[in-house]
């Protein structure tokens, strides 16, 4: 028992972790119409540089939390405007593939720049030791995941629910020819929504360091974890996304813990069987380009 | 008809003579070149033709692979054993899997081969009594017909060179018969074929089988050629970069693939005795293409031909498109 419930506290922070990431993805796929397979790239960047933040410049975890979702948000802005956006014209599968050559630069940059041996962030002391729940001592910073990932869903959702912003990315999502038309700057809504996805790789990366640890290929593990959360949970709702990414992670964890040799099958095979059957996702809407 | 024949030939005999000509070493990456021509090729029917992006086409490759290598070690060496039973090994996966990516469209179909070549890695990775897991499978015995055995790399460079003639002009055969064109009907506007009153998934389903067996001899071919597998070829890096080595060359063209093949092959050989950086120039290498080259060496070719004779466009595709 005990056992079981540490697993469903390391499925729910993973899962958490994972709607970070799986978030922005979701938001620019359904907005840009870009399946941004450097996603997982901006998300190695955001732990990368939490690792040189913290291990070099200055000791605060808490700093590097801030500083580096920011840094990720201005190459999310450099490749959005230098990359992107002079290639609309060449259509989605286009872009795509652009995206993809870029994941396989940003990987071996990543590789100069800070080697490739395995380097970890250490867990903040405020957040080091356990936490006693029901009688049973739960990591603290496992506990702090799960409680920022729910903070970062509320706050999506109420943006995108509450906010006269929301109301565009919503609208966006259905139709952005028509949202064009209402005299509202797409171009500047797909700068925005590219950046806030890559601030939230960023923070999903440096939340995932003391954790996950940061090693080469990181990006491709979590990127591909990611297009399975997207998938299961369907386009244009935070909440798909949400109970996606918890089903994933919890599915992830627990088939590892439990069936190790299947656990990446069953994730595949979960999605497969609901790509087949729910080819909208558990929740998601119709979206107009799907 | 008789200029393609013609130069099939001249072809096949000027690859045929390269053994007296190039060293032992650049004999073994032209059998690379080769295989990945056929992997690419097999994709393109997919990409090129069909007009559907697949990111998982490793899968049918390490399918092939993997299987070459096990009945080699467990039942027999024999060259038609392991090739024929890869190949429907390969074809029985394509039928599975394609029965369920039918379902689906564009990105959608990308994320599901995607996904069915990560639980085929997972499996080949996990499965350790198997498939030697992590390790891989080495010392697989070379391919033979009755005592004559392909035992060194020059019978292994003409093994591969006459599976390549065959699959390219099956392949050729195929994309040029009424059925390739309704896949190219297909890939421009799907609709339109189905209201003609084309059954299109069933097009689709079969272009998929077709491109899933030509990847499983590609597979085995790269058994043969190597003699050791490991999971790193069914990763779906390695679908990634055939499916860079499809857009590179040109995608919907015979002839584009081949090449792309050939300048990855060459690039990485090439680059990787100056840096580690393989993966920044194939990145890199990709995106000139899609920015500046959409339609790959092939297309760069024709523009050029073109400025040459200055002749109308149309005469040109064809004629490219023929070789």
């Amino acid at each position: 028992m005990d056992i079981l419930g540490a697993q469903l506290v390391n499925g729910l922070s993973y899962g958490l972790l994972l709607f970070m990431i799986t978030c922005g993805l979701s938001l620019i796929f359904g907005i840009l119409g870009v399946l941004n397979l450097a996603h997982g790239s901006l998300y190695m960047f955001g732990a990368y540089i939490a690792y040189s933040l913290t291990a070099t410049y200055t000791q605060s975890f808490w700093l590097a939390l801030v500083v580096a979702p920011i840094i990720v948000a201005l190459i999310a802005l450099a490749v959005e405007r230098i990359l992107l956006r002079p290639t609309y014209h060449l259509g989605h599968l286009s872009q795509v593939l652009l995206t993809f050559g870029l994941a396989y630069v940003f990987h071996d940059l990543a590789s100069s720049v800070w080697g490739s041996n395995v380097l970890s962030v250490a867990v903040p002391s405020s957040l080091a030791g356990t936490a006693t729940i029901f009688g049973q001592a739960f990591p603290v910073y496992r506990l702090a995941v799960i409680f920022i990932g729910l903070i970062i869903a509320v706050l999506l959702w109420a943006i995108q629910e509450k906010t006269k912003w929301g109301a565009i990315i919503r609208a966006g999502l259905s139709d952005k020819e028509m949202i064009g038309g209402l005299g509202i700057n797409i171009k500047l809504v797909f700068t925005v929504v590219f950046v806030i996805g890559g601030i939230l790789a960023g923070l999903g990366g440096v939340v995932a360091a003391p954790v996950l640890g940061i090693y080469p290929s990181m990006e491709f593990e979590t990127l591909i974890l990611a297009l399975v959360v997207l998938v299961i949970g369907g386009l244009g709702t935070i909440g798909g996304t949400l109970a996606a990414s918890l089903l994933v992670g919890l599915v992830e964890t627990f088939s590892r813990f439990l069936l190790p040799e299947l656990s990446m099958f069953l994730v595949f095979g979960l999605m497969a069987v609901i790509l087949v059957f729910k080819p909208n996702g558990l929740l998601g809407k119709q979206v107009a380009h799907s | 008809m008789k200029n393609t024949y013609v130069k099939f030939l001249i072809s096949f005999l000027a690859l045929a003579s390269t053994p007296f000509i190039l060293s032992l070493f650049h004999l073994n990456l032209l059998s690379e070149i080769l295989i990945l021509a056929i992997f690419a090729l097999s994709l393109n029917v997919l990409v090129g033709f069909t007009g559907l992006v697949s990111l998982g086409h490793a899968a049918f490759f390490g399918v092939g692979a993997y299987t070459a290598a096990l009945v080699a070690q467990h039942f027999s060496a024999n060259l038609l054993a392991t090739l024929g039973i890869a190949a429907f090994v390969s074809l029985l996966f394509a039928a599975i899997i394609g029965a369920f990516c039918m379902k689906v469209n564009g990105f959608y179909f990308l994320m599901l081969t995607l996904a069915f070549s990560q639980m085929i890695y997972s499996f080949i990775h996990q499965s350790t009594n198997l498939t030697g897991g992590s390790n891989g499978l080495s010392g697989i015995p070379k391919p033979e017909i009755g005592a004559f055995s392909f035992a060194n790399p020059v019978l292994v460079f003409y093994l591969v060179l006459v599976i390549f003639m065959i699959s390219y002009a099956v392949l050729r055969i195929t994309v040029k018969s009424p059925y390739g064109q309704v896949l190219i009907g297909i890939r421009e506007n799907e609709t339109r074929v189905k209201s003609m009153g084309y059954n299109t998934s069933l097009y689709k389903y079969s272009a998929f089988i077709i491109a899933g067996v030509f990847g499983g001899v590609a597979g085995t071919l790269y058994t043969y050629f190597n003699g050791f597998i490991a999971p790193s070829d069914v990763y779906w890096t390695m679908s990634g970069t055939v499916l860079i080595m499809v857009l590179v060359g040109g995608s919907g063209t015979m002839l584009g693939p081949v090449l792309g093949s050939a300048l990855i092959v060459i690039l990485e050989t090439i680059v990787s005795s100056y840096t580690s950086l393989w993966m920044l120039i194939l990145g890199a290498v990709l995106i000139a293409f899609v920015v500046f080259f959409p339609k790959g060496m092939v297309g760069i070719g024709q523009s050029l031909y073109r400025r040459f004779t200055n002749k109308p466009s149309v005469v040109n595709e064809k004629k490219s498109r023929a070789a």
